[in-house]
C-alpha cells in the first residue's frame, strides 16, 4: 500500500452554490482577471488570499455584479448562482441574493433601525407592522442586538467602528441572502471586534456561504473551510484550507503564506 | 506683508458693515408698518409702501424658484450619476458658461422669446429670466454635493438590491441634502437680488398685479426706479427697501449655515 | 521577515550541531565495542551533558518560533519535525551512554566469538544515523527511505545476536553475565536503528508533507 496523506475519502461533494468559469475582467485596457474559475461550496466559507492588487477583491465585486457599475469596465466569462448565469437575470435580484460587507463600515446617514429596514423596503419585503421583527431577527443574526436595542432610532454613526461593521452585516443579512460575500471586513478593526466578527461568521454558514476576502492569513486559516490563492489576477491555487496551509502544491502558494513575498 | 494682506482682510470684513451701517443709518427711520402695508403713491407723494413689491418679489423669486429648482436639481443628478466623461464634460462646461451670462444678456432673451411674443411685461418673464440664473448654480450645486457622498455608499444601497434611481433617491441626495438644500437657498437669494433682467421683463408696477401675466412690481427694481428719482421720500424709501432686500438674503444666508452646522453630517 | 528566516536557521543549525555530536558518540560507542577503546567510551559518558543541553536550548528556540511567528506549510512542518529530532536524537545519545557502560564492562573480559556480528551491526546502524543525519540536512526524502529500508536488517542482525548469546549461555552459564551484557548492546543498537528511522520518517512529512509512519511497504528509489 502507498503511503498516502490521511485523508477521508472524499464523499460526494456537497453542490457548488457559485461557479466562477474561466472569468476575465478589464478596467479599460488593463486585464485584472485572468480567466478564473473556481467553485463556491454551499454553506462553506470560502477565503481569497492573496497580496494587494492581485484581483481577489475585483473577483469578489463580480460576484455580486457590482464591479460593473465603474466606468469603462468589461468582462468576459460566466458566472453562476443555482446553475443560472448571473449576468442574464435581473440585477436588483441577484444583488438581494447574494449580499455584500464592504470594508470600511459604511452604514447611511439615518438611524440603526432604518438602516436595517432599507434592504428589505426596497425589495417589497416588509409586510405591515413587521419592520420591528426583521430588525431585531438581523440584529440577532449579527450578535448586535443586545448592544443597540434601547438606541434603535438614534444615528447609525453613534455606533463604534466594529458595531457599525457589524450592523452593516446585519444589514446584508435581513434580505436573507443565499450568498454572503465579505472584502476585508475585519481590516478596520481592533482585534476584539475582530475575533467578535470571525465567531460570527463561522455562526452564520449554516444560513448562507460565505466568501471572504482577507488580508490577513492567519484570519483565512482560522475561519475558513476552502481557500484560494491568488497572484496577479491568476487564480494560483484552490483547496481545503488545511491543505493550503500545512502543504500546499504550488511554490507560490508556499511563498506567500509563509511570508517569502508579497 | 503681513500688513498688507491683514489691511486688505479688514477692508474685505469693514465693507459688509460699511454697507449695513450705511443702509441702516439712512433706511431704518423709513421702515414702518405702514411702509410694509402701503402701496407706492404718486411721484412726490410720501407715505407710500413697498408692499406690492414685496409680493411682486415673491412671485417672480417663487415661480424662478419652481422652474429653477426641479430642472438645476435634476441636471445636476444627471451630471453626477449618469453623464459618461465627455458629455458631462460638455455640460458643465456650458453650465458654468451659462452661470457666466451677463444678468442683462438674460433679461435681454426673456425679453425676445417671452415679452415680444405676449406683447406685454410680465412676472412670468421675470421668473423666467431668474429661473434662467437659477438653473446652473442649482445643477453644479447639486452635482458637486452628490459627488462628495462617498462611492461606498451608493455601493452599499446597490448592493442591498437597490435600482440605480432607487439609491439615488433613498440614499445618495438625502446624505447630500444638507449641502444641496444649502446651495438652493443661496441660489435662491442671489437671484431675489437681481435687477437688470427685471427690468426688461417683469418691468414694474405701482399698483398690485393681478396675475402672472401682468407687469409686476419687485423690489430690486423699485429701488432703482426711487434711487435715481428727483424725490427725496422715495429716496429714503429706497435705502429703506434696500435695507431689507439686504436683509432678507442676509436671513437666507444664516439660515443656510445654520442647517450646515446641524444635523448629522457625512462622516469623514 | 529577515528575523523569522534567521531564527529558523538557528533551529536548523541547533539540530546540525546536535546530530554531529550524537553520531559522534554512536560512532565512538560501537568503536569502543568492537577495538575495546576506554578513552572512547569516556569522551561519549562526558559529551552527553553537552546533548541534553542541546535538547533544552531546541526545544526553547522551538517554542519561542511557535508562539510569535505562528508558522505554517513547510514552516510548520518543520518545526513540528524539529520536535521530534530533537527527541529522538536525545534517546540516541542515552542509547550511546549506554552501550559504552555495557561495553566499559565486557571490556575487561575476554571477548566473545561474536565480535564480527557486532561490526556489521555498528556499521549499518552508524551508516543509517548518519545517513538519516544527512537526509535531514539535504531535505532529502529519498535517502530518508532507504534509511528506512535498513531497518529490518538491523532487526534480523539483533535477532542473530540474540540467538547466538542464548546457544553460549546454554553451552556454559559462566556466559550468562557477558552474554546479557551483549544482547543489551545489541537491543541499545537496534533502539538507534529504531530512532534513527524515525527521525527518516519525519524528514519524508517535512520535505513532501507526507505521514509514512506505521506503513507495511515503503519503496526505496
Amino acid at each position: 500500500m502507498n503511503p498516502t496523506v490521511t485523508e477521508a475519502p472524499v464523499a460526494a461533494r456537497a453542490p457548488a452554490k457559485m461557479r466562477a468559469v474561466n472569468l476575465n475582467f478589464y478596467y479599460g485596457s488593463f486585464q485584472a482577471l485572468h480567466g478564473i474559475s473556481l467553485d463556491f461550496i454551499e454553506n462553506k466559507i470560502t477565503a481569497l488570499i492573496g497580496p494587494s492588487g492581485c484581483g481577489k477583491s475585483t473577483f469578489l465585486r463580480n460576484l455580486n455584479r457590482i464591479a460593473e457599475t465603474l466606468r469603462d469596465t468589461r468582462r468576459d466569462g460566466e458566472i453562476s448562482l443555482d446553475g443560472e448565469n448571473i449576468f442574464d437575470k435581473d440585477v436588483t435580484e441577484i444583488r438581494r441574493r447574494i449580499g455584500m460587507v464592504f470594508q470600511r463600515p459604511n452604514p447611511f446617514p439615518k438611524s440603526i433601525f432604518e438602516n436595517i429596514v432599507y434592504g428589505p423596503a426596497v425589495n417589497g419585503m416588509v409586510k405591515r407592522g413587521h419592520a420591528q421583527e426583521i430588525v431585531e431577527k438581523s440584529l440577532r443574526r449579527a450578535a448586535l442586538w443586545d448592544e443597540v436595542k434601547d438606541k434603535l432610532h438614534e444615528s447609525a454613526y453613534a455606533l463604534s467602528g466594529g458595531q457599525q461593521q457589524r450592523l452593516c452585516i446585519a444589514r446584508a443579512l435581513a434580505v436573507n441572502p443565499e450568498v454572503l460575500l465579505l472584502d476585508e471586513p475585519c481590516s478596520a478593526l481592533d482585534p476584539i471586534a475582530t475575533a467578535k466578527i470571525e465567531d460570527l461568521l463561522c455562526g452564520l454558514k449554516n444560513q448562507c456561504t460565505i466568501v471572504i476576502v482577507t488580508h490577513n492569513m492567519q484570519q483565512a486559516a482560522r475561519v475558513a473551510d476552502r481557500t484560494g490563492f491568488f497572484l496577479l489576477g491568476k487564480l494560483i491555487e484552490h483547496d481545503k484550507t488545511d491543505v493550503i496551509f500545512r502543504n500546499p502544491s504550488k511554490k507560490e502558494t508556499e511563498d506567500y503564506i509563509t511570508g517569502r513575498f508579497g | 506683508m503681513l500688513t498688507l494682506t491683514g489691511i486688505c482682510a479688514a477692508v474685505t470684513v469693514s465693507t459688509l458693515f460699511l454697507i449695513l451701517a450705511y443702509l441702516v443709518y439712512n433706511g431704518a427711520k423709513s421702515l414702518s408698518l405702514s411702509f410694509f402695508t402701503n402701496l407706492p403713491l404718486g411721484q412726490g407723494e410720501t407715505g407710500g409702501g413697498i408692499a406690492n413689491a414685496i409680493v411682486g418679489s415673491a412671485e417672480i423669486v417663487g415661480l424662478a424658484s419652481l422652474i429653477g429648482i426641479p430642472v438645476g436639481f435634476m441636471a445636476g443628478v444627471y451630471l453626477a450619476e449618469f453623464s459618461g466623461k465627455k458629455l458631462g464634460f460638455l455640460i458643465r462646461y456650458t453650465a458654468d458658461l451659462l452661470n457666466g451670462v451677463p444678468s442683462i444678456v438674460i433679461g435681454m432673451f426673456a425679453w425676445t422669446i417671452v415679452v415680444i411674443p405676449l406683447h406685454r411685461y410680465s412676472a412670468l418673464a421675470g421668473g423666467l429670466a431668474l429661473s434662467l440664473m437659477l438653473i446652473p448654480i442649482t445643477a453644479r450645486n447639486t452635482e458637486q454635493f452628490l459627488l462628495e457622498v462617498p462611492r461606498t455608499m451608493r455601493e452599499g444601497a446597490l448592493a442591498l438590491g437597490a435600482s440605480k434611481w432607487r439609491a439615488i433617491a433613498t440614499v445618495i441626495v438625502p446624505a447630500a441634502r444638507k449641502g444641496i438644500m444649502t446651495g438652493i437657498i443661496l441660489g435662491v437669494a442671489r437671484i431675489s437680488g437681481e435687477t437688470a433682467p427685471l427690468l426688461f421683463t417683469a418691468l414694474g408696477n405701482q399698483f398690485w398685479s393681478t396675475s402672472l401675466f401682468e407687469p409686476t412690481a419687485s423690489l430690486p427694481v423699485v429701488i432703482y426706479n426711487y434711487a435715481t428719482s428727483p424725490y427725496e421720500d422715495w429716496h429714503r424709501q429706497a435705502w429703506a427697501a434696500g435695507l431689507v432686500l439686504l436683509g432678507l438674503v442676509l436671513a437666507a444666508n444664516i439660515a443656510a449655515r445654520a442647517i450646515v452646522s446641524r444635523g448629522p453630517s457625512l462622516p469623514r | 521577515m529577515r528575523q523569522f528566516e534567521e531564527e529558523l536557521n538557528g533551529l536548523n543549525t541547533a539540530l546540525q550541531q546536535m546530530g554531529s555530536l550524537v553520531a559522534q558518540s554512536i560512532h565512538r560507542s560501537v568503536l569502543s565495542l568492537v577495538e575495546k577503546n576506554e578513552d572512547y567510551a569516556h569522551q561519549v559518558l562526558r559529551d552527553e551533558a553537552r546533548i541534553d543541553q542541546l535538547e533544552i536550548q531546541i526545544d526553547d528556540l522551538v517554542a519561542s518560533l511557535i508562539a510569535r511567528e505562528a508558522p505554517v506549510a513547510r514552516d510548520m512542518r518543520f518545526v513540528v519535525v524539529a520536535i521530534k529530532i530533537n527527541t529522538d536524537l536525545e534517546r540516541m545519545g542515552d542509547m550511546a551512554v549506554g552501550i559504552v557502560e555495557r561495553s566499559l564492562a565486557v571490556m575487561r573480559q575476554s571477548e566473545l566469538p561474536t565480535h564480527g556480528v557486532f561490526v556489521e551491526i555498528g556499521n549499518l546502524v552508524e551508516s543509517m544515523v548518519l545517513t538519516s543525519l544527512e537526509a535531514f540536512v539535504q531535505r532529502d526524502a529519498d535517502m530518508a527511505r532507504c534509511v528506512i529500508k535498513s531497518d529490518d536488517a538491523v532487526d534480523l542482525l539483533r535477532n542473530k545476536i540474540a540467538r547466538e548469546m542464548l546457544e553460549l549461555m546454554k553451552a556454559d552459564p559462566a556466559n550468562a553475565e557477558r552474554a546479557l551484557d551483549y544482547i543489551l548492546i545489541a537491543r541499545r543498537l537496534e533502539r538507534i536503528a529504531d530512532h534513527a528511522t524515525n527521525i527518516a520518517e519525519d524528514v519524508i512529512f517535512m520535505v513532501q508533507g507526507i505521514d509514512v509512519r506505521h506503513a507495511t511497504q515503503v519503496p526505496c528509489d
